[in-house]
């Protein structure tokens, strides 16, 4: 896939939105498409953060292994969101399972070389923290209010 | 002396008995009371509510869950929570409940029409809004898109699951459900209601929310409406629960600050009731 295509998938995603065109051109340059069929693992819980994920197209299972119950999928992801923030700190390990729930395409990013690139230009990984601690701080508050556990109260 | 039929407050307080066609368990604590008016005529708008008389037992204020000019019957979703539900529970077939109503504003489908359409419900909450998703369809070109989500806590608590597939294959409405829990062998979502409505298409600008859930849901999804979408509360629409007695605002046990669910509500726009979500207590 040549840069200017992954230049235009970058432009497209909300993510990205409102970065300058030379940071979109060092993100796109440690970024590939990867497709999956449907049920296939995109990384295991426990193992080795190397990348982070955008899923372009389909949707995504965050799974725990948990030991009275096989697989326990604390939420899900799709079309346009970020997928792991593992490989952001030390150890660089996955807190749970990505497993996709169809055909699905992801955009990844080489988590070495990303964090070598927002180390290079703190400007841009500034930036791109704001954005990563956004998700997250979205992701806690829902998280909190599946804990809530509002519909064993509904009226 | 007075006689009974005098003071109209006295005709409302007078429950007329409808005949239990049928009891539909729907999930493990939910059930729907299929009821025979006895002039076989009963009319009403989406999103009114009955007083459900369990004889002996008590009443307590039910929302209407079936459509306003599909079955001749009427259709009541109840969740067991307390005495009364458990005795209305427990009705068989040509068994009979008492009625009065139907009460409460309704869903805002005249002053919506043009418009988008965002219908979310959270668990038994998708109860008052399926007579508003049945005119919606009954009376499709009157809105523009049309959007339903649902959230609830399990795959195995999916209310009206059946219906809501068969929305899910139309074209001509979205329909997402999402879970709060659930084990590998679900492909659907899992998360918060309100991650949703990131993934489906309407204009802010021109749409009218439909929300009804627990109150918690319905505060959390009309505040990520707003700002993540910027609509006005005036189009924001949820509908409220309280401890209704009288159901004709008399006696003052539905209040909220300064409003009588029964009556001034039990459908509200946003606007008028948001501030006192913040007042503990109230």
């Amino acid at each position: 896939m040549t840069e200017d295509t992954l230049m235009r998938i970058l432009g497209e995603q909300s993510f990205f939105k409102g970065l300058r065109p030379e940071q979109m051109v060092v993100l796109a340059s440690v970024a590939s498409e990867v497709e999956y069929g449907g049920g296939q693992e995109i990384f295991e819980e426990g193992g080795h953060a190397d990348a982070a994920y955008l899923i372009l197209e389909g949707g995504v299972a965050l799974e725990l292994h948990v030991s009275h119950r096989a697989h326990h999928i604390v939420q899900t992801l799709h079309e346009s969101e970020v997928l792991g923030w593992g490989w952001l700190f030390p150890p660089h390990r996955w807190s749970f399972s990505a497993r996709t729930l169809e055909p699905t395409k992801v955009l990844r990013f080489d988590a070495i070389q990303l964090r070598g690139a927002w180390e290079a230009d703190c400007e841009l990984g500034y930036e791109m923290m704001k954005r990563f601690a956004q998700v997250m701080t979205s992701r806690l508050a829902a998280t909190r209010l599946q804990l809530v556990d509002f519909y064993g109260n509904t009226h | 002396m007075a006689t009974l039929t005098e003071p109209a407050v006295i005709d409302q307080m007078t429950p007329i008995p409808f005949k239990v066609r049928s009891v539909r368990e729907e999930l493990s604590h939910t059930f729907t009371l299929e009821l025979e008016p006895p002039n076989g005529d009963f009319k009403f708008k989406p999103g009114q509510f009955t007083m459900l008389y369990a004889f002996g037992i008590g009443e307590v204020p039910i929302s209407i869950s079936s459509s306003t000019t599909r079955e001749a019957t009427l259709l009541q979703t109840i969740r067991r929570t307390g005495a009364v539900t458990h005795a209305l529970g427990r009705l068989k077939s040509g068994d009979f409940v008492g009625i009065r109503g139907p009460y409460g504003t309704p869903w805002p489908m005249e002053q919506a029409k043009g418009r988008d359409l965002l219908i979310i419900g959270g668990g038994i909450g998708l109860a008052p809004l399926r007579p508003a998703i049945y005119h919606a369809l009954e009376n499709r070109d009157d809105y523009e898109r049309v959007v339903v989500l649902y959230g609830t806590r399990t795959p195995d608590d999916i209310l009206f699951e059946t219906e809501l597939r068969r929305w899910g294959d139309r074209t001509d409405i979205t329909t997402l459900i999402t879970v709060d829990a659930a084990d590998r062998g679900w492909y659907g979502a899992v998360g918060v209601v309100t991650r949703l409505i990131g993934r489906v298409g309407f204009d802010p600008a021109n749409t009218t929310a439909m929300v009804c859930g627990p109150e918690i849901m319905m505060t959390v999804t009309a505040e990520r409406l707003m700002e993540g979408y910027a609509m006005a509360p005036e189009n924001i629409y949820i509908t409220m629960e309280r401890n209704m007695k009288c159901g004709i605002g008399v006696c003052g046990h539905c209040q909220f600050g300064s409003k009588f669910i029964c009556t001034d509500g039990a459908v509200f726009p946003y606007a008028e009731v948001g501030s006192l979500f913040q007042i503990k207590g109230v």
